[in-house]
């Protein structure tokens, strides 16, 4: 095989790829779907654990840090992983789709978490007791002032992280599920041919290239003066 | 419920048994994180360095290579490298293919950072350090180049933290790092104790780094709010 045509014949051969074009395909609204399931609980949780946190009860306190710490130190493959392996041995039985959900929905509730409650310190303190002189009680004070402009404040880092993690969903290949990498990787081994993996690798770019640039667009936004 | 949970998460006799194991992997695990973080700091300084030429013939390709890495999975890209390249005659090995991947999609993490960091540094700073005599190479890194690490250092400890975990990743492609080998003492005994003993060890190692960032990123949006 001569240098560029062996290379075409390996790496992107056509008729390969036509053929487990349907399977990348449905792997492809599998890993869109996941990235969309943790997304939602991700944020929705660590936004909720912020709130919590605002409270300023000193135990519930500490546990907030202390499950944010944990699911930032711990590598996410070790908590798919875990999760996977782990609790079939209690009787618990989750399918790799789900550890893996379960696993980046944490890890993304921590993340977020933590950006949530910068946004929140970082709100001036004279925002609260213009709240308090106007008569408004805590949690009104907390969802109409302080959050609108702690969410405001923390979109670039957050949409940064969420696509780090969103990425992730890669990860549950590792636990039998069919997303993109996993499909392309059973298509590799069936056809003997790494064509799939070039048709996955494809379609991780056509996912993830938009939403990069859309994060980098995001970013240049927040970073003009006179926000 | 109770008991069941002690004997399937937090066996001793099982850990201790695997405890050998384990504590080559974390070996592995450590030296792969001593290799691949300066190696994905070599890339994103020249990332960052090229970045800043004037003419757009490099800081085109340089953009498209950056946001290529960083679209792809860094699990997809190691598993184009360890099973991929072999078809073409090219293997790699379980090292070579995580240092390439790691290189490759770190460099571009790292890149990003580190541009960030040479922009923040006044063109004030290099005119006075040529003035004062200094050679171009000598200016940029023994004036710019410190200034911007310390003006990025949140985000260079907080991408270090991330590299450091996603070593991980490299219990798939079988280098024998802590995760793989608690999957391998996790299949062997059929007991989930060895990879909670492994999770444990990241814990332990990388909390400190987690408290530190916790700091850090704190003071970085009260600075700006």
């Amino acid at each position: 095989m001569g240098g560029l045509d062996g290379f075409v014949i390996t790496f992107l051969n056509l008729e390969v790829m036509a053929e487990w074009l349907p399977k990348i395909a449905s792997g492809f609204v599998l890993t869109v779907a996941l990235a969309a399931l943790i997304v939602a609980a991700g944020l929705a949780l660590g936004l909720g654990l912020a709130v919590l946190r605002a409270f300023g009860l000193r135990v519930l306190n500490w546990g907030i840090i202390l499950l944010v710490d944990v699911f930032r130190a711990l590598p996410p493959l070790v908590i798919i992983v875990l999760l996977y392996f782990g609790l079939p041995g209690m009787g618990i039985s989750l399918s790799g789709f789900w550890a893996t959900w379960l696993s980046l929905t944490l890890v993304l509730a921590a993340f977020a978490e933590e950006i949530f409650w910068a946004g929140i310190t970082a709100t001036p303190k004279g925002q609260w007791d213009a709240g308090k002189a106007l008569g408004l009680r805590f949690l009104p004070i907390l969802f109409r002032i302080i959050l609108p402009q702690a969410v405001r404040m923390v979109i670039p880092p957050l949409t940064n992280r969420t696509i780090a993690i969103t990425k992730g969903t890669a990860l549950a290949s590792v636990v039998g599920v069919a997303e993109i990498l996993g499909s392309a990787q059973s298509a590799m081994a069936f056809s003997g041919n790494p064509s799939p993996l070039t048709l996955g690798a494809i379609a991780y770019a056509l996912l993830f290239l938009p939403v990069v640039g859309i994060g980098r667009w995001i970013e240049r936004r927040a970073a003009l003066p006179g926000r | 419920m109770f008991e069941d949970f002690v004997d399937s998460f937090l066996n001793l006799d099982i850990v201790l048994r695997a405890l050998p194991i384990l504590w080559r992997g974390l070996g592995q695990t450590l030296l792969l994180a001593a290799v691949v973080v300066p190696l994905g700091l070599a890339g994103g300084m020249a990332i960052a360095l090229l970045s800043r030429a004037k003419s757009r013939w490099v800081r085109w390709p340089l953009a498209v290579w950056t946001d290529t890495f960083r679209a792809l999975p860094p699990l997809v890209l190691l598993i184009f490298l360890y099973a991929g390249l072999p078809f073409l005659g090219v293997d790699l090995g379980p090292w070579g293919a995580v240092a390439l991947a790691f290189f490759l999609n770190t460099g571009a993490y790292y890149g990003e950072v580190l541009r960030a960091g040479l922009d923040s540094v006044p063109p004030g700073q290099m005119e006075a350090a040529r003035a004062l005599g200094l050679r171009p190479a000598q200016a940029l890194g023994l004036v710019v180049i410190p200034q911007a690490v310390r003006n990025v250092l949140p985000d260079l400890v907080s991408n270090t933290l991330e590299v450091v975990k996603l070593t991980s990743i490299a219990s798939v492609v079988a280098l024998p790092e802590l995760l793989f080998q608690a999957r391998q003492a996790q299949s062997v005994t059929y007991n989930a104790s060895p990879i909670v003993a492994a999770a444990l060890a990241y814990f332990v190692i990388l909390w400190p780094v987690v408290r530190l960032l916790s700091r850090l990123e704190n003071r970085a949006v009260a600075g700006r709010g």
